[in-house]
């Protein structure tokens, strides 16, 4: 889905989070947002998934203009930055817990529930954890049920909120690995929030460096390494 | 040299114990001054209840509470309890709700307002009821005439019984929801949970255990609050005089093996919530430990 963030803006009373800022997501990219904390990048998230509404300006989905949908019609995958995994439920009842919480309608039977969960553990790569619960899991594999929590709404697109700042070092390349792999098979426009300049650099298509709730340049990695457009995006990703 | 000093024998080293143990004779002490505490504030008074209730024997004390008085007392208690810790229930979890999951201007003072009950003494609590709803007040006068007095009556002591249980619930809901935060919830709505969803599997799973313990201590306060019961039921043998009165008026009438069988049913009950609470802790002990924070 082609998103496009059309001058909004956020004020947290006094404070502004976010000044006007433009912003055009080309379908099926997986787009870094880059800046250090108090940039700005969590807000413009949240307002993409619907967690928060601008203080002005307009989203467009495929187009059509979203800035009034709710966070449930958004059909948003989300991956918190701790996960919020649901502790009181086991990793099967995480998944299956959007395609339960559908109206009766749309809800697909038990048996097509279990059929999806059980796909979508294959495709995180843990097919045997579905009746742990999440405090029986390690940080990474929490970070992959959360991803397949996310998936399992069959969402328009998918956002991740500092998906590997919780991790150590090792696991998250081999994370950073999969998440790619996901975007690929899935085709999703994905967003993913990252303060580490390298984690961005590699993994996303198209990167957004943002500071102090504007947006300093967007561009390929190649591109922002090659010709930094500030002295702020030049210190930022040498540092 | 200074070097044959140092080297030569090291101090004995004294028998090794962690930085934060105390010596073995401090030990002792602290142990001891916990168990004479408990013996004397707790033990002590537990058993003088039931020795005072059996002291004429066991027939003497089932027979006072087969009485018109006890078994009419006993009656309300259970029916205020029953009304009152739900509803506190409902406040509660409507409170700890508002206060932890927006953020608003007089955020502060309303916690202080829900913690007044604690710091009032009951006693003004019941006066200012009798106060309002009074048959000498505009509202209780007009609510007389309509034959639906609030003032020594059961909705008077509801009334009182409400008021001064109000924080047990929101008090240990508060904390835990705070702690918990709203990153669970919000996960649930982008999986597209309806709000009331969102409360029903998420919210309240999370918070049973401290929602357990917040009623069970309102139903233990709701059973024995005396002091604002005691102003606005205006103390009337076998229509508003809870147990917590019938014990005070049978005690001061020098009716002791009442007073005590009526008191020891009174703390039975409580003893009874303390063992479910317990129960249910220890079979339930796997899952308290998984829903802890991960």
């Amino acid at each position: 889905m082609h998103i496009e963030i059309d001058e909004i803006s956020k004020q947290f009373g006094s404070t502004a989070a976010l000044t006007p800022v433009s912003l055009n997501l080309p379908s099926g990219a997986l787009v870094a947002l880059l800046g250090p904390s108090g940039s700005g990048k969590t807000t413009l998230l949240r307002i993409l998934g619907g967690l928060e509404y601008p203080t002005s300006g307009r989203i467009l989905f495929d187009g059509q203009d979203a800035t009034g949908l709710t966070v449930q019609q958004r059909r948003a995958g989300f991956v918190f930055q701790s996960y919020a995994l649901f502790r009181h439920m086991t990793v099967f009842e995480n998944i299956a817990y959007g395609l339960r919480a559908r109206p009766r309608a749309t809800r697909p039977p038990k048996a097509e529930i279990a059929r999806r969960v059980q796909k979508l553990l294959e495709l995180i790569q843990l097919p045997q954890i579905g009746a742990r619960y999440p405090n029986q899991l390690s940080g990474g594999q929490r970070q992959r049920v959360a991803l397949a929590r996310a998936l399992a709404i069959e969402p328009r697109m998918l956002l991740l909120d500092e998906p590997f700042g919780a991790l150590d070092a090792k696991v998250r390349k081999e994370l950073r690995q999969g998440l790619r792999d996901i975007h690929d098979e899935t085709g999703l426009t994905t967003v993913f929030v990252a303060h580490d300049q390298e984690e961005a650099m590699e993994l996303a298509d198209l990167v957004v460096v943002m500071s102090m709730g504007r947006i300093e340049q967007i561009g390929k990695p190649a591109d922002i390494r090659a010709r930094p457009a500030s002295d702020f995006v030049r210190n930022f990703i040498t540092a | 040299m200074s070097d044959a000093t140092t080297l030569a024998a090291p101090p004995r080293p004294r028998a090794f114990r962690a930085a934060t143990e105390e010596s073995p004779a401090v030990r002792r002490g602290l142990i001891l001054i916990a168990v004479a505490g408990l013996a004397i504030l707790v033990f002590a008074p537990l058993i003088v209840v039931f020795a005072e209730a059996l002291a004429k024997g066991a027939v003497a004390a089932v027979k006072s509470l087969q009485s018109k008085d006890a078994l009419s007392a006993i009656r309300l208690t259970l029916l205020i309890a029953a009304i009152s810790v739900p509803l506190n229930a409902v406040f509660g979890i409507a409170a700890a709700w508002f206060i932890t999951k927006f953020d608003f201007r007089g955020k502060a003072f309303l916690i202080t307002l829900i913690d007044l009950p604690f710091s009032v003494s009951p006693v003004v609590a019941g006066l200012c009821i009798v106060f309002m709803f009074g048959a000498n007040s505009l509202a209780g006068g007009w609510l007389v005439a309509q034959g639906f007095p609030i003032v020594f009556a059961l909705p008077g002591i509801v009334l009182a019984t409400v008021f001064v249980t109000f924080p047990f619930v929101a008090r240990e809901l508060i904390p835990v929801m705070i702690e918990q935060g709203r990153a669970e919830e919000e996960a649930a709505l982008t999986l597209g949970a309806s709000g009331w969803r969102v409360f029903r599997t998420v919210t309240l799973p999370n918070i049973r255990w401290a929602l357990l313990y917040g009623v069970l201590l309102c139903n233990a306060r709701a059973m024995g609050e005396f002091g604002a019961v005691a102003v606005v039921s205006g103390k009337i043998r076998g229509q508003t005089a809870t147990m917590p009165i019938t014990i005070e008026m049978q005690y001061n009438e020098y009716l002791s093996v009442a007073a005590f069988s009526l008191a020891a049913v009174l703390t039975l009950l409580a003893l009874v919530t303390l063992l479910l609470k317990t129960i249910l802790e220890i079979r339930h002990a796997d899952e308290i430990a998984a829903t802890r924070r991960h």
